[in-house]
């Protein structure tokens, strides 16, 4: 897993390509949590290049919603692919997150 | 990266053991997806319901189970057939009671940042099982041409 960051506005948007599990979360973890504390309150992370999210992977993404949402913040989400939708609704994790079709959207909707 | 294969494939069983590291579930994920593939399972099953049970059973017996000891295995019995996949996860650890387990999806639970792996896998493998030490998961994946989710429980 690997990831870029950049900020489109006033919104950071992190790219995450590859598998978010296990062995690599705390990197996305850490990164959004420095950026948190550089400042920056609006966050998109950009599932386009990621084929698995695995429990631990979706545990960070609700322990950074948290974090951020204690800031003032909101963590927003897009392009999950039908295997990620799945997960979500399997864990109802689509009713705690703005999970955006895209990019487009979910930067307009901030 | 020191997986140390053990595999022995007969009649489509297998058995590997793996050292405890994270590092070695998404490779032994993807070849057995890779094997499934091979003899014709359905590809939707595998990259998602396969994935999951396999992926979060490997990361319990790791974590929680041998608590990150590197010096403890993991071990995985596999048996593939057209029909079904059934895979037995066992680790070093002391075992759990896996009635226990809260259901992740409740409004009090939901915003926990734990606690979703063994809801997961019993969502997505048709039938899941503990020993009655509750270090041993078996799973049964039941080849079909329907959706990703579980047609059974």
């Amino acid at each position: 897993m690997s990831f870029d960051v950049q900020r489109v506005d006033s919104v950071t948007v992190i790219d995450v390509k590859g598998q978010l599990i296990v062995g690599n979360r705390q990197e996305l973890k850490q990164r959004v949590l420095d950026e948190l504390e550089g400042g920056a309150r609006r966050f998109l992370v950009d599932f386009a290049g990621t084929g698995y999210i695995d429990s631990s992977g979706l545990g960070v993404l609700v322990s950074l919603s948290k974090k951020i949402r204690e800031q003032g913040g909101e963590l927003r989400l897009a392009n999950l692919n039908e295997d990620l939708r799945t997960l979500f609704e399997l864990t109802k994790l689509d009713t705690l997150f703005h999970i955006a079709n895209n990019r487009d959207e979910a930067l307009t909707s901030f | 990266m020191d997986v140390e294969p053990d595999w022995f494939a007969m009649a489509g069983n297998l058995t590997l053991e793996l050292p405890t590291d994270l590092r070695t579930i998404e490779i032994v994920v993807e070849s057995m997806i890779e094997r499934g593939r091979n003899i014709g399972f359905n590809p939707d099953r595998l990259r998602l319901n396969l994935r999951v049970g396999l992926t979060e059973a490997l990361t319990n017996a790791m974590l929680y189970g041998n608590r990150k000891d590197p010096d403890k295995r993991v071990r995985i019995l596999a048996q593939f057939s057209p029909h079904e996949i059934n895979i037995v996860v066992t680790d070093e650890g002391h075992g759990f009671d896996p009635v226990g387990v809260p259901d992740p999806t409740t409004p009090v639970n939901i915003r926990r940042a734990r606690g979703r792996g063994i809801f997961m896998i019993r969502q997505l493998m048709d039938h899941v099982e503990y020993n009655a030490r509750g270090n041993a998961v078996t799973m049964k994946l039941i080849n079909g041409p329907g959706g990703p989710i579980a047609h059974a429980s």
